[in-house]
């Protein structure tokens, strides 16, 4: 009963990183590159759902909804003066650049907010804490759910964008001709997706941005790069493999997860595609 | 027209390398051990700068995990310390066993490309990581000592661990120097220039890269083991940490990507900019980060580079000019 727990757990915390990940996927499907600071924005927008929650009183939710204007003009910035430049000039730059960027926006979160662990739980309410018992041993709870239901919204609309709407065909058609995505100035959806994610598993400090990184870009790779739904899989099966290894041994939640990252590289490199951008969506 | 390698200035500067070599290797009999230890930092700087420029620069391959072989260099000259073997020897014992690592790894590493390359080498860092935390031999997460150091008289200590540090860099240095500048050089600047058109003309790609992986791995498996002899306590936090890897983007970056000297002058101006801002602290590596990533976008060739080309100074050879004849 343990075991079936832990997958369900993982399942939970998987959905959390599909939704940090479909940003990275959607870039890298689009722009072939890799935002090394995507994790740090991240991070960065749960901050400013915090300091909104502080400030005001708000509950989280309305101010994640206030935030995410915001967010996504950080996004449009960020495209029109760093990427956008950095593409042109070849396939290492993007990836120092937003190294760079990454530096830059953890050690300045680190300045603003102590280096400890916040979180947005208190005024979050009951959601973080309610949860309901099956069968004596499978926990149910309340934030597990609301991340799943997130987690279902965000690719359903993601994927309706990319396949029913005009900007949707749009990007698609860049991604088909690499030499035209800079033409286009990505959709900041992927922030979006981004600061719900994180806002709502509400806890982080800000030197959080690598590790959110990290398991964003295996949630990518596990399910294959630049397919939307693969990433879906993906963050699955790197959630269920963190809570199955973290059955074993805490210590070893994140070692399973990168254990599986590697497995999956080695064995078959380039994963499972089962929706690419391209072709068809 | 014809073509060229030294020029009068090059070949003054080449051999006064040799001489800066010599005069560096009296700094223990001359100054105290603080600066002494301050030399040996600058000096695993140095060593790290040209590795990381030897993968990137002129293999076009951006790692973030090179701290995976510093942290395995620094652990190992614990772990064979701890066997009993005399520290010194443990040191050379760990460097070979972590830079051979580098071979199984690059088997799965170059398979990967780009950024899968970069993360995939962060991942691997990660591991290496996890698994020395979960080593309560090691000390786990909180750390562990070189104790087998204290045995000698400080003095005696520092000034050891800076020629070891001096003759290090010194091999790596000239092994990159010659490497470059031999046929197989030719056809690894080529790969820099254009990764297609080098194998389009025959280059066998990824035993290039295999070569350069190889040699950056043992490079900075070295730097790890004189980073442990330099401060002889070592935490996984920090020895694994991927802010080494910011340091290296910004030396190369700085200095020069694909030139030799620049990453020397990057690690010389990172020296000096750790000894101005001692405490260090976020506002350090914010301003760290933003130079990175600035000259990433607008000074792509670096400082180095840059004067290389608007005064076609050589100072290093490793390549050819031509010139007009005389």
């Amino acid at each position: 009963m343990s075991v079936a727990n832990a997958i369900l757990q993982g399942i939970f915390l998987g959905a959390f990183y599909a939704v940090l990940a479909c940003g990275l996927s959607l870039m890298f499907g689009v722009m072939r590159i890799i935002n090394l600071a995507h994790g740090d924005v991240a991070v960065l927008g749960a901050y400013l759902v915090l300091v909104i929650v502080q400030g005001t009183g708000l509950s989280p939710l309305l101010a994640f909804v206030i935030a995410l204007p915001a967010m996504i003009a950080l996004g449009y910035v960020l495209q029109l003066t760093v990427l956008q430049r950095a593409l042109k000039a070849g396939i290492l730059t993007p990836l120092l650049a937003t190294f760079g960027l990454s530096i830059v926006i953890q050690n300045l979160l680190l300045l603003k907010f102590s280096p400890d662990v916040h979180s947005l739980g208190a005024s979050a309410g009951a959601l973080t804490t309610e949860s309901w018992n099956l069968f004596g041993s499978i926990s149910i709870s309340a934030l597990g759910l609301v991340v799943l239901a997130v987690a279902a919204v965000v690719f359903t609309v993601l994927h309706l964008f990319l396949s029913r709407t005009r900007p949707g065909w749009r990007m698609r058609a860049t991604a088909e001709d690499p030499d035209a995505a800079e033409l286009i100035g990505i959709d900041s959806r992927h922030v979006y997706a981004r600061a719900t994610a994180i806002a709502i598993r509400s806890v982080f400090d800000p030197v959080s941005g690598p590790t959110q990184l990290i398991f964003a870009f295996e949630a990518v790779v596990i399910g294959g790069m630049g397919s939307l739904w693969g990433t879906l899989l993906g963050g699955l099966a790197l959630g269920v493999a963190q809570t199955l290894g973290a059955q074993l041994n805490p210590e070893y939640a994140a070692l399973s997860g990168h254990l599986l990252f590697l497995a999956v590289l080695i064995l078959r490199f380039g994963g499972v595609r089962l929706v690419r951008f391209g072709a068809r969506a | 027209m014809m073509v060229r390698r030294w020029t009068r200035t090059s070949k003054l500067f080449t051999g006064g390398t040799g001489v800066v070599a010599l005069l560096l290797a009296s700094v223990p009999l001359v100054f105290s051990p603080d600066i002494v230890q301050k030399t040996t930092t600058l000096l695993i700087l140095v060593l790290l700068a040209a590795m990381w420029n030897a993968l990137a620069g002129y293999g076009g391959l951006l790692s973030v995990g090179q701290q995976a072989f510093i942290g395995l260099g620094a652990y190992g000259t614990v772990f064979f310390a701890g066997f009993g073997m005399p520290p010194y020897i443990a040191m050379v014992v760990a460097l070979v066993v972590a830079g051979s690592l580098s071979i199984p790894i690059s088997l799965f590493a170059l398979r990967l490309r780009a950024a899968q390359f970069a993360i995939g080498m962060w991942v691997i860092a990660e591991v290496a990581s996890i698994g020395v935390r979960l080593d309560q031999d090691l000390g786990a997460g909180t750390g562990i000592s070189l104790s087998q150091l204290y045995q000698y008289d400080p003095n005696y200590r520092q000034a050891y661990t800076f020629w070891l540090a001096l003759a290090f860099t010194a091999v790596f240095l000239a092994a990159l120097f010659f490497l470059l500048r031999s046929p197989l050089g030719a056809s690894l600047q080529a790969i820099r220039d254009d990764e297609d058109a080098a194998r389009s003309l025959g280059v066998r790609v990824t035993a290039r890269k295999r070569l350069l992986f190889v040699l950056a791995g043992f490079g900075c498996a070295a730097a790890g083991v004189l980073i442990v002899a330099n401060t002889l306590f070592i935490e996984p936090s920090s020895v694994f940490s991927v802010q080494w890897s910011a340091y290296m983007i910004f030396m190369v970056l700085v200095g020069g990507l694909g030139t030799f000297e620049g990453p020397i002058l990057g690690a010389i101006l990172l020296f000096a900019i750790q000894t101005t801002f001692t405490q260090g602290g976020p506002w350090y590596l914010v301003g760290l980060g933003a130079t990175a990533a600035l000259f990433a976008l607008l000074l792509p060739r670096g400082l180095w580079g840059t004067i290389e080309e608007r005064l076609g100074l050589r100072l290093l050879p490793v390549g050819y000019q031509v010139v007009e004849k005389k």
